[in-house]
């Protein structure tokens, strides 16, 4: 199944260009989006990996090694498109318009931090696994039925394939043939469960096969495959051909999560090897004329001063909302919910 | 004595006899009439017209965008639903059975129930779950299940249960209008089991509110769904031995109408909670509480229930001997008023 999935790249490990005739596709503003988007989200998780060192966050999933992935395949969304991330999807959210105070705010514990800008159509992450998969077949099938060239983009990992709404919510997706994109970030491991043990199937892109669905293998470290073969499926989606299946093979350069080791399950010293896909732009930026000391300069001192700017503002937002507990449970209310509300509060208030 | 207090339609409209099963099917062409963006889908629920024809004809009238066999897929049914909802669609999922919701409950608790209440109401997932429910027409395992209580415990959730063709076409349309998501169990043991005048077009019966059924003065008898009978049948056995009993129809069992049952149980002093779920951990326990919390110096005796054993629903060679009926009722009663 490799032979029949191969891995496309658009450049090698070094940043040379595979296949020349991406050198005209990939011009000066594609090259800085990318960049800039791929540096900025590094420095969030970086960030939030040190925050909660400090105790400032909560347990918090790191994404690093996943920068092209996140990065490309959101930057292909339009506005008035879904996203239904998962909880190592924050760099994809961030790419598409959640705004990082919030992100913060939700690694902190904080329900405002799932609320999107206005107009911003992000899932809140889903935390139980392949569980958002359905709903992004759903949505897009409600874009198809109302009429749009909206489109619903689902992340999710390796380990999700082995869930039932991986199925459910893929063969939904291929008998009404909605407009969904299932972008599959296949980063080795579904926390320490390596991929072998997670399925005796070559490849994740093999199982749209049995859906009738498109699918392709894609590096999912080199930004500008990610970013064309999701363009094309997108594209695809927007023009009623339906759902498709990306595989993306990527890397988890860290922990599953703040509270895990991984040298408990990793052998030393693997992906060692693996060039991260943001030294893997700068190679090309090199040597394809776009590497520019002072825009870089500039660019990093932006992102380190919102990053430090956003944390500030999520340090000094008002406390939590007690009245958040209840106020957002129904629409309407129940009397023995607004006696519990108001019988809490009476008490804070009395303390 | 029959002392039925029912709620009038608004409309004048005119009234046809019909079975629970064809007052659900008005409900629905109602408001897929009524409301485009209601979207109905299930399993066998389109060209087959729903195992039970709670679907029949639908499909013809609305076709196959609006009225949608779905793959056998709960999950990817109120999963899609999920995703329909958050998008302007009002979904009408069917479960074919209660005892199928179980690969949906997922969905139903991690997602359709707290999705408002996550993003401080930024998003939610208004729907409709359909669910026919219970023991005693002869199914096959696991068809027979009644799992309220695991909904009533979800947060986020209204869970609906009518027990009378009028209740369920009401609530029906009420539900399929409520801004929250609801579970709506359908009594399958009384889907045809009588018919009675239920008004053309659109009316609704409010959630939440329950309705008594019978006045009576001795005690109160709390059921829901095809348990209304039972405690109908009890009570008629038990006035004709000098007790009064008065039968109240809870129809929501979340939120519950706690003014209806505190203000019965204050006036008789004593309460039987029949329902066919298991026991512990059952919603009997619940309206045992609210009980408690309003009208503990009212009791006379201690509140008896009688419910399924907690054994699971047995095939149904046993299924009579695991449902509660008319007799055990009758000897709560007694129990209770001989206290």
């Amino acid at each position: 199944m490799e032979e029949q999935f191969p891995i496309k790249k658009v450049m090698d490990d070094q940043g040379n260009l595979i296949d020349s005739s991406f050198e005209e596709k990939i011009d000066q503003e594609l090259v800085r989006t990318m960049y800039y988007n791929m540096l900025r989200i590094r420095t969030f998780d970086r960030k939030a990996i040190n925050l909660q060192r400090q105790g400032r966050i909560g347990t918090y999933p790191p994404f690093e090694g996943q920068e092209a992935s996140q990065v490309g395949s959101a930057l292909a969304l339009e506005d008035g498109d879904w996203m239904f991330p998962t909880y190592r999807d924050h760099g994809a959210t961030l790419t598409f318009g959640a705004d990082m105070v919030r992100t913060f705010l939700y690694w902190n514990g904080r329900h405002e931090g799932v609320v999107p800008p206005e107009g911003k159509n992000i899932f809140p992450a889903a935390v139980p696994i392949a569980t958002q998969i359905p709903h992004a077949t759903g949505t897009a099938w409600a874009e198809k039925r109302k009429g749009t060239t909206n489109i619903a983009l689902a992340y999710f990992g390796d380990g999700a394939t082995s869930e039932g709404d991986f199925h459910e919510g893929l063969n939904f997706a291929s008998v009404f043939q909605t407009p969904t994109v299932f972008f599959n970030q296949n980063n080795g491991y579904a926390i320490s469960v390596p991929i072998e043990k997670q399925m005796n199937s070559e490849t994740i892109a093999q199982k749209a096969l049995a859906y009738d669905m498109p699918s392709v293998r894609i590096d999912g470290n080199d930004c500008f495959s990610v970013y064309f073969e999701m363009e094309k499926a997108v594209n695809r989606a927007r023009e009623g051909g339906g759902p498709t299946l990306i595989e993306a093979v990527t890397w988890r350069t860290g922990a599953h999560t703040t509270a895990d080791d991984p040298t408990k399950y990793r052998p030393d010293g693997q992906g060692e090897e693996i060039v991260h896909p943001l030294d893997r732009l700068e190679m090309f930026m090199k040597n394809y004329g776009h590497w520019n000391e002072e825009w870089i300069s500039e660019t990093k001192e932006k992102i380190e001063a919102e990053v430090e700017a956003a944390v500030d503002a999520m340090e000094n937002s008002p406390k939590a909302n007690p009245a958040d507990l209840f106020d957002y449970v129904f629409e309407e209310m129940p009397e023995q919910l607004e006696e519990q509300k108001d019988q809490y509060l009476a008490q804070l208030k009395g303390d | 004595m029959d002392l039925k207090v029912k709620q009038k339609p608004e409309s004048n409209s005119k009234t046809k006899q019909m079975t629970m099963i064809q007052a659900i099917n008005d409900g629905l062409k109602t408001m897929l009439e009524l409301d485009d963006t209601t979207i109905v889908l299930g399993e066998d629920i389109g060209k087959n017209g729903g195992v039970f024809r709670a679907t029949e004809g639908l499909q013809e009238i609305f076709g196959e965008d609006r009225v949608v066999d779905t793959p056998l897929s709960e999950s990817g049914i109120v999963g899609t639903s999920v995703g329909l909802a958050v998008n302007g669609f009002k979904p009408v999922a069917e479960m074919q059975f209660m005892g199928f919701i179980y690969p949906a409950y997922d969905q139903i608790m991690t997602h359709v129930s707290r999705l408002r209440m996550k993003t401080l109401g930024h998003y939610s997932a208004p729907m409709v779950t359909r669910a026919p429910y219970g023991a005693g027409i002869r199914a096959p395992e696991i068809h027979s299940d009644s799992a309220e209580a695991l909904f009533t415990h979800m947060p986020g959730i209204k869970v609906v249960c009518p027990a009378s063709p009028y209740d369920a076409k009401g609530l029906l349309i009420e539900s399929i209008e409520d801004p929250d998501p609801v579970i709506f169990m359908e009594p399958m043991r009384s889907y045809r089991a009588k018919r009675e005048d239920v008004p053309e077009g659109k009316y609704n019966v409010e959630i939440g509110k329950g309705q008594k059924l019978q006045e009576g003065t001795d005690i109160t008898l709390i059921a829901w769904g095809a348990m209304v009978t039972v405690a109908e049948q009890a009570a008629k056995q038990a006035e004709e031995q000098g007790v009064s009993c008065e039968v109240l129809d809870l129809r929501t069992l979340y939120p519950l109408d706690r003014d209806l049952i505190a203000e019965s149980v204050q006036k008789t002093g004593r309460a039987v909670i029949v329902h066919e779920a298991q026991g512990t951990g059952g919603l009997g326990n619940d309206i045992l509480s609210v009980i408690n919390d309003t009208s503990f110096l009212y009791l006379r005796s201690p509140i008896e229930r009688v419910t399924g054993f907690d054994v699971p629903v047995p095939f149904f060679s046993l299924e009579d001997h695991y449902l509660p009926t008319a007799k055990r009722v009758l000897e709560s009663i007694h129990k209770s008023v001989n206290f």
